[in-house]
């Protein structure tokens, strides 16, 4: 098994992509936090611990759940508004979650808007300008994904996790597979049950530390 | 494809950028008659773009987009050059294709569309500079249309390359001297549009953009016979104002004064005999099609 492990950035301007460290993707029913396979469970668990210690916890749903493109699109788009909704409720004091798009992955340097929306070509643009220290890619086409995912750890401290609906992450720091309308209530489900056992990351303290 | 499948997810409606909530609700994806005149009342297909202020390559762009017929099922294949910085903000399926192989990216993909959707009208339409049309890329644009493919081709004529600061090219005007060709063009401009007839296209139109109506027209014409019955091809003048000394007020005039009858771009147009009959069935069935919306609407109104 491969030492390097996907830690929080800034790694450096071009990071190697994980898979080419060694990294290996889980199987199903499993995930994988910094690159190491472990139970979708104890996934849950870390995925909420996440959310709940971030200042600016922030859902980034792409393409395939923002269009209803099919029903099961719909339903998902429903489902990520719940979990958006439960970390707000489930926010502390001085916690801001977002929920912000990634409509599309057209290069928009330099009009994007990174209050309004992300763009896979300089995702790092939107995570900085909302000082976002923890995200979770949903509903983006893997190869975006993965430059978005690549482009963050590079630049940015940003914890990251994928909810993919295919087979999972390697470049993420933390990724489920097989991404579902359970998955995502029951990730939502965790976040309540975790409420107020997590505390907030201090402004000082580094979410993780790179390689 | 219509309309009806672009839809956004209620429940993130409300995240989405405005343009995008734009596109849904006002633009002219799936209406039969959308032309030019639904600029300035209908969200238009084509955001910001990074052009040049008064270029007339932007004009073009935004008179082509207007008047596609099936915007929401036409991709289209670009090379690199000024207008590969538009199509990053346009809402239509595109390609950036290696410089100069457009048409060849052009053909393998009508031809995978046609197998993948066998009963879905997909047009295809290749638009690329002068140098990439012309220069570069003049074997793939010829073979394409030796061999019939079904797709339009449109050249943005600016006469020289632009984007890479005024290099001499093929459909230059002999003796123009250019920031990066001071001896000035040898050789007359080559006759592409005439090339185009004898290599097989089935509508050829060589003319500048100053007209949206005009474009609108040649833009349909193009793409309906390309889809029914094989290549064609538009010349369009869109003069880089840089690159010829003009001020940005001056680049539809620069247009006006081409396309005089004794000038290069005065308007020329060919119609192959079977291209003919298909414009002719479409406008009958395009009247009949008006008449029978004329006569619902009195009825309705009765």
């Amino acid at each position: 098994m491969s030492d390097y492990r996907v830690l929080p950035g800034p790694e450096h301007f071009l990071p190697p992509a994980a898979a080419s460290m060694g990294i290996r993707l889980p199987n199903p029913g499993e995930a994988h936090i910094n690159g190491v396979i472990v139970s979708e469970d104890k996934a849950y668990e870390e995925a909420a611990r996440q959310f709940l210690m971030a200042k600016v916890p922030t859902i980034f749903p792409g393409p395939l759940v923002l269009w209803a493109w099919n029903e099961k699109a719909a339903k998902k788009a429903t489902a990520v508004r719940h979990l958006f909704n439960t970390l707000k409720e489930c926010a502390q004091a001085g916690q801001k979650p977002m929920l912000i798009p990634m409509p599309d992955y057209r290069p928009k340097y330099p009009k994007i808007n990174p209050e309004v929306e992300i763009n896979p070509n300089h995702p790092n643009l939107t995570i900085w300008h909302n000082k976002i220290d923890c995200c979770m890619f949903i509903g983006v086409h893997c190869h975006q994904a993965n430059l978005s995912l690549k482009i963050i750890r590079g630049g940015t401290s940003c914890y990251t996790i994928a909810m993919c609906a295919q087979a999972g992450h390697e470049d993420a720091m933390l990724s489920f597979r097989d991404a579902s309308v359970e998955k995502i209530m029951r990730l939502a489900e965790t976040v309540k049950r975790l409420k107020g056992t997590v505390q907030l990351r201090s402004s000082t303290a580094k979410s993780g530390a790179s390689n | 494809m219509s309309k009806e499948r672009i839809q956004i997810s209620e429940d993130l409606y409300d995240i989405m950028p405005s343009d995008y909530q734009d596109l849904v609700k006002s633009s002219t994806y799936g209406k039969e008659d959308r032309g030019w005149k639904d600029i300035g009342t209908s969200k238009e297909l084509i955001e910001q773009h990074s052009l040049c202020a008064g270029c007339p390559e932007s004009m073009a762009f935004r008179y082509i987009l207007a008047s596609l017929p099936n915007p929401e099922d036409t991709v289209m294949v670009g090379s690199t050059g000024c207008t590969s910085l538009v199509f990053p903000m346009v809402a239509v399926h595109n390609i950036h294709s290696l410089f100069g192989n457009q048409n060849a990216v052009a053909s393998g993909l009508k031809r995978a569309l046609s197998v993948r959707f066998p009963d879905r009208v997909k047009d295809v339409v290749v638009l690329a500079g002068d140098g990439a049309t012309v220069d570069i890329g003049l074997d793939m644009t010829l073979q394409a249309w030796f061999r019939q493919e079904k797709f339009t081709t449109i050249c943005f004529d600016n006469e020289l390359y632009a984007n890479t600061g005024g290099q001499e090219s093929g459909l230059m005007q002999k003796g123009f001297v250019a920031k990066m060709a001071p001896v000035g063009k040898l050789f007359d401009k080559v006759r592409l549009p005439e090339i185009a007839r004898e290599s097989g296209c089935h509508y050829v139109v060589n003319c500048t953009v100053s007209k949206p109506s005009l474009v609108e027209k040649v833009i349909r014409n193009a793409v309906h016979i390309a889809r029914e019955i094989g290549p064609t091809y538009l010349q369009l003048y869109t003069p880089c104002i840089l690159e010829i000394g003009k001020n940005s007020m001056e680049g539809l005039q620069e247009m006006r004064d081409s396309e005089k009858p004794t000038e290069r771009f005065a308007y020329k147009e060919y119609v192959s005999e079977p291209a003919k009959q298909l414009l002719a069935e479409l406008s009958a069935k395009d009247k009949e099609r008006k008449a029978a919306a004329k006569q619902l609407a009195g009825q309705a109104s009765a």
